[in-house]
């Protein structure tokens, strides 16, 4: 055959498979069985399935009134979702107004912070060479074993001797730096930069923050921005700190989720249209980074 | 990216040429490039240790010291007490309640949620279509709040009609009281950290998966292996190093779990007989509930030091569990080198 003639199908997918199948896993085809059948996608759909109903019940729950979740589950939402939610929101319990800006400005200031700080800190341990810098961060990822809960007395001691207690400032402050955010950016930076690239550098005579700052912000980007999401959303979604050390007047949204199912009599549709008014906001970031969050957590993982 | 990665060659070249000599000035800018080299590593590093001493170490060691003391609330300062706040806690009938409830739930949630990790990950490893959007699904969850997914889970896992229980009366089984036998609450628990984990477990393990040599299971096919056969012997035993990732990490979170068994019920309090007080739960409690900062501090040291052992037991039990990237012989270590042994010897003797 020569190079000019198209090729008819049926020879190519009995024969070496060409560049753009062996892209596509064409291996895998021949290998492992052929092309996935109904169990596979029987399978990912039910896994679809359980991820989101919960999700859709807490909504159409959300849309009844208080004798809903006693009956039959109704499937479709009905039409008290919006008198469900102006519920909460004017509930003077709950807060939940503040507890939103709450979440917003803390979540943001603390992802912030801890891209800054795990840069720096990442780029020092990946790139440069210094007395104690291997042991020390040996020392930094063995922190990330320890837990919370290890912490909370003397941090509230020292809040409330400084008079932060119910303030936004003590659940940000000692959330600035992350022990796990250092490691990503290390493991991340040692990688994506060459050695060649920094002494290049150095050689042209660029002072060491000149080279970070180009050389190494300039790689770190990525990394960065997965950094920032996940800090942002593990932020948001933290309880356990934030429950001891804020006021009920001041809460954060998990705070505040909290409360609305305090008392003797709970009404359930008012509990679950605050679940989902306070779920939205974050299911609208991960529609637009989800495919990076998903990213981030197999590239973490194929290097950690 | 692209303009960058060119330059190292182009620069790599220009420095060999001149052979080095001993700069006979030391000019100020290179004095200053020589100090510049020395303490910029400190510098960049420093904002973050600052931080991290004063909000992450000294509240650790603080612990400690508080964990000797009976701490009064008023005066702000404590009395040295030894180990009675130590003592304290371990006679206590709800501290073993609670670890009794930690672990149960502990192992309720991490086991079945790594079965279905590897299962799930091993259909997405698959040459499937839309992979991008089944890998988003699974992983919903996990933005969710463990706060909100508590409170919908504890809804749907209502005693009375609840929508599982519902579904269980539907195919014939009896209503399942899940807020007052201590088994079910904790089923009803470890199924909220299920729902929010399995995604992410699944992902981290789909990655490793798509790691393996797929030249490995080629081999495998012409030699005869099933796709069971090849499961454990490629698959399991090259995820080792990241079902030990997923393990420890699962252990160090599953043990201090606090957010979904608070809102287990409305009032938070691990239910009327501690069928779900949790390690965490009893801490607050102490600490915050009977404002007793020396036992929430002894307590606190408590959890750590489970949290450590139990780590290190899973990490030795995985090691052994799970077979060796390496090992591949039918024959132990032990077998190999003695079949070695006899070989060398026999070669020796045929030379002779």
């Amino acid at each position: 055959m020569s190079i000019g003639t198209p090729t008819p199908l049926a020879v190519v997918e009995e024969g070496i498979p060409n560049a753009a199948q062996r892209r596509r896993g064409a291996k895998t085809i021949r290998i492992r069985g052929s092309r996935p059948g109904f169990w596979v996608y029987g399978t990912l759909g039910a896994v679809f399935l359980s991820a989101v109903f919960p999700l859709y019940w807490s909504f159409v729950i959300g849309s009844g009134d208080a004798t809903t979740l006693r009956g039959a589950f109704p499937w479709v939402p009905l039409g008290n979702f919006i008198e469900n939610a102006t519920a909460v929101l004017n509930n003077p319990a709950v807060n939940f107004w503040p507890a939103l800006w709450n979440s917003i400005y803390s979540s943001f200031l603390i992802a912030a912070a801890v891209v800054v700080t795990s840069t720096l800190a990442g780029w020092a341990f990946a790139k440069l060479r210094f007395l104690g810098g291997p042991a020390l961060l040996v020392f930094v990822v063995a922190t990330m074993a320890v837990p919370q809960q290890l912490g909370v007395v003397p941090l509230y001691i020292l809040f409330s001797d400084l008079g932060w207690t119910g303030q936004i400032g003590a659940i940000i402050i000692p959330a600035l730096t992350s022990a796990f955010g250092v490691f990503w950016m290390t493991q991340y930076l040692r990688q994506a930069v060459p050695d060649e690239l920094i002494e290049a550098a150095r050689v042209d005579g660029a002072s060491m923050i000149r080279t970070f700052w180009t050389v190494g912000v300039t790689a770190a980007r990525p990394a960065a921005a997965m950094l920032f999401l996940f800090t942002f959303v593990g932020s948001w979604n933290n309880f356990f700190w934030p429950f001891i050390v804020l006021d009920r007047q001041n809460p954060t949204l998990p705070v505040a989720l909290s409360l609305l199912q305090s008392n003797y009599f709970v009404d359930y549709s008012v509990v679950l249209a605050g679940v989902v008014l306070a779920t939205v906001p974050l299911l609208l970031l991960f529609i637009f980074a989800g495919k990076q969050l998903v990213s981030g957590i197999m590239a973490g993982a194929v290097k950690g | 990216m692209t303009a960058t990665e060119s330059r190292p060659q182009t620069r790599a070249a220009a420095p060999a040429a001149p052979p080095p000599r001993q700069p006979r000035v030391i000019s100020f800018s290179h004095r200053l490039s020589r100090w510049d080299l020395k303490v910029s590593p400190y510098l960049y590093i420093s904002p973050f240790f600052i931080m991290f001493a004063i909000v992450g170490l000294f509240p650790i060691a603080y612990t400690a010291v508080i964990s000797f003391m009976d701490w009064d609330l008023v005066r702000n300062s404590g009395e040295f007490v030894g180990f009675d706040q130590y003592v304290w806690i371990l006679t206590q009938p709800h501290f073993w309640t609670a670890l009794r409830n930690t672990f149960s739930i502990f192992v309720l949630s991490s086991v079945p949620q790594l079965l279905l990790a590897i299962f799930i990950a091993s259909v997405l490893d698959r040459n499937i279509r839309a992979k991008t959007f089944w890998r988003m699904s699974v992983l919903v969850p996990y933005v969710v709040a463990p706060v909100a997914v508590g409170l919908i889970f504890n809804a749907m896992f209502a005693d009375k009609s609840g929508l599982i229980n519902s579904w269980l009366q539907l195919i014939g089984i009896s209503a399942i009281p899940w807020h007052v036998e201590p088994f079910w609450s904790h089923v009803a628990i470890a199924t909220m950290v299920n729902y929010r984990w399995v995604g992410y477990n699944t992902l981290i393990l789909l990655a490793a998966m798509q790691a393996v040599n797929r030249d490995f299971y080629e081999a495998a096919t012409v030699d005869g292996a099933g796709p069971i056969r090849q499961f454990f012997s490629i698959t399991m035993p090259s995820l080792k190093p990241t079902l030990i990732f997923v393990i420890i990490t699962s252990t160090i979170g599953g043990l201090q779990i606090f957010d979904e068994p608070r809102v287990f019920d409305q009032f938070g309090r691990g239910g009327s007989a501690q069928q779900w007080l949790t390690i965490t739960l009893y801490l607050y409690d102490i600490g915050w509930g009977q404002w007793n900062f020396g036992r929430a501090a002894a307590m606190a040291w408590i959890l750590f030091i489970i949290i450590l052992g139990i780590g290190l037991l899973n990490l030795l039990l995985t090691r052994t569990l799970v077979r060796d990237e390496g090992l591949r012989s039918e024959l132990s270590k032990r077998e190999q080198k003695r079949a070695a042994r006899a070989t060398k010897k026999t070669v020796k003797e045929s030379q002779r």
